[in-house]
């Protein structure tokens, strides 16, 4: 079991680096980080050694980078074929669904990882709370985990990867907008207090925004894994029906 | 080793398999014979747990493919239609993710890979990504990761598909070289393949199996088997034809219009009787001067023809003369 999944996602995880899209993926995920960081959060101007603006923009970073990663997952293979070939090898259906997820997930964490300079210079500039910036590292890996299991799942239900991008950024657009005190001023007043909190519950945006607060409480920890989990589930089912088509 | 047992797969109303059941014993390579179309493709999908069949299964070494998909996929090679493989990777890495994924090792793994590049012949582009090759390098790579592990049961859809004849040479001398070890299956729309290496024929068309027996039994079929073939050197045709039409086993005797040599006679049998000896006698006997004769072993296009597409083989062939206008 974990041998096929470890064989599966190095596969996987080394196609990401045989064509420019990791690189690309990389560049792009840290450029628009320090730029959102820096420009838009007025990082210096705010005078204050963390990295609060920093992890603040980073569901809408996701919103437009984790799908690019996902889209490809199973749209590809049902796209060239090589689906056939894949799962009439002797492996599980869960393996496969796995050892593919945690290669974009690794992927992700990596380039995630290489924000490390920002650590860094808040490290030199002043004395941050190392604690709140760990929790919230794990929080955004945790968030990127859920979108890209959200993103396999649709993209193991089409052969088209612009469409697997674009109903996934939608999707996840919704998950991460549902808790944004916009959306929350909108059912205030008329709706009963216990909708607010659903749905402020079921958006990506409300835990995400509890972990970077430096509490890595055990709720928000299961929702990002549920989600991961439900969507895993979903894509092995998806794939089950549509592999075929 | 193989045992199709009553497939069924219906795509909505659509029937794409009915009722398809056959065995593949060791050493035997079946040929799976079709149109495009008529659920070969299908049939391979459910034998080897891809699709899933509406009704009936596929034993492979005796593993339900339904109830035991992992045991009865290790004991099979497979090759899909088209011979998909993931074309950013480097065909060294592919092959050797294939002997990972099938449970080699390390040096054993390497072993593997290099015997199948050996066998194939993918020494050349060994270290070259997949959708830089060729139709014929392609097509080799996905034969190779399909005998990888040497497996009792080898089922290649279209192998020698988009190569040229040194390649289908190859291929098929390939295909020969394993056969004693193992129960192949091939599908093929190519007759000349069943022909060449194949000690099987299954027909199948719409979905229903419509013959199986050996490719030669298969051409007995024709109605040119035991057909002979006279070149006539010299001499007057239509007295010949005359004679030859004495003959009681002889059915008809048509001039060959499509050779180059205007003195060629087919003489066809009568229910694929043998008639070459009274021919023979005969020539001899009114010392006919022959180049040649040639006894016909049946033609299997006929054959396949007649079975597949019984009311187009009972039409007369395209009428090229009324498009010269």
């Amino acid at each position: 079991m974990i041998q096929n999944i470890s064989i599966i996602c190095r596969r996987e995880f080394a196609g990401y680096f045989a064509t420019p899209l990791a690189y690309v993926f990389i560049v792009i995920f840290l450029v628009l980080a320090g730029v959102l960081t820096f420009f838009v959060g007025d990082f210096f101007e705010r005078g204050q050694a963390d990295l609060q603006v920093f992890f603040t923009f980073h569901p809408w970073l996701y919103l437009m980078l984790i799908p690019a990663v996902s889209m490809r997952l199973w749209a590809e293979e049902r796209k060239s074929g090589t689906i056939e070939l894949f799962l009439t090898l002797p492996i599980r259906l869960s393996e496969a669904v796995l050892g593919k997820f945690l290669a974009a997930w690794l992927f992700v964490g990596i380039a995630l990882a290489l924000t490390f300079p920002l650590w860094l210079t808040v490290l030199f500039l002043g004395d941050p709370d190392n604690g709140v910036i760990a929790a919230s590292y794990i929080g955004s890996w945790l968030m990127a985990g859920a979108i890209l299991a959200i993103g396999a799942a649709v993209s193991a239900a089409t052969k088209n990867q612009i469409i697997a991008f674009i109903v996934t950024a939608a999707l996840v657009f919704v998950l991460i907008a549902a808790g944004t005190p916009t959306v929350i001023g909108l059912f205030e007043g008329w709706a009963a207090e216990g909708v607010i909190h659903a749905v402020a519950g079921a958006s990506l945006f409300g835990h995400f925004t509890a972990i970077t607060r430096g509490v890595l409480d055990l709720r928000d920890l299961l929702y990002f894994l549920s989600l991961i989990v439900a969507f895993l589930g979903a894509n092995a089912v998806l794939v089950d029906l549509m592999k075929a088509d | 080793m193989l045992d199709i047992r009553n497939l069924h797969k219906n795509f909505g109303p659509l029937v794409a398999v009915d009722d398809v059941s056959f065995t593949v014993k060791q050493g035997e390579v079946l040929g799976f014979l079709g149109p495009n179309g008529a659920g070969k493709s299908t049939t391979m999908k459910m034998a080897t747990g891809f699709l899933a069949p509406t009704a009936g299964t596929a034993i492979i070494c005796g593993h339900d493919i339904l109830t035991q998909p992992l045991a009865a996929k290790r004991q099979f090679g497979y090759l899909p239609e088209g011979a998909p493989a993931y074309p950013d990777m480097v065909v060294a890495d592919f092959l050797h993710f294939i002997a990972h994924i099938r449970g080699y090792r390390g040096v054993e793994a390497r072993e593997r890979t290099n015997h199948i590049v050996d066998l194939v012949h993918l020494g050349e582009v060994y270290d070259q990504r997949i959708e830089t090759l060729s139709k014929g390098f392609r097509r080799r790579v996905g034969v190779a990761q399909a005998l990888i592990h040497d497996p009792p049961v080898v089922i290649l859809d279209e192998p020698t598909d988009g190569l040229d004849p040194n390649q289908k040479h190859e291929m098929r001398h390939i295909i020969a070289a394993m056969r004693p070890k193992k129960a192949i299956v091939i599908s093929t729309h190519l007759l000349e393949e069943v022909e060449a290496v194949c000690t099987r024929a299954v027909i199948i068309a719409k979905g229903r199996l419509l013959a199986d027996s050996t490719p030669v039994q298969l051409a007995a079929r024709s109605r040119y088997h035991n057909a002979v073939r006279l070149r006539i050197a010299s001499g007057s045709l239509t007295k010949i034809r005359a004679d030859l039409d004495r003959i009681d086993d002889v059915d008809l005797v048509e001039a060959v219009t499509d050779s180059e040599d205007p003195g060629t006679l087919l003489v066809v049998a009568r229910e694929g009787r043998p008639i070459a000896d009274e021919i023979a006698d005969m020539a001899r006997a009114r010392r006919w001067r022959l180049t040649s004769m040639t006894v016909e072993r049946g033609r299997l296009d006929d054959v396949f023809r007649a079975i597949t597409a019984p009311e187009d083989a009972a039409r007369a062939p395209w009428d090229f003369s009324k498009l010269s206008h």
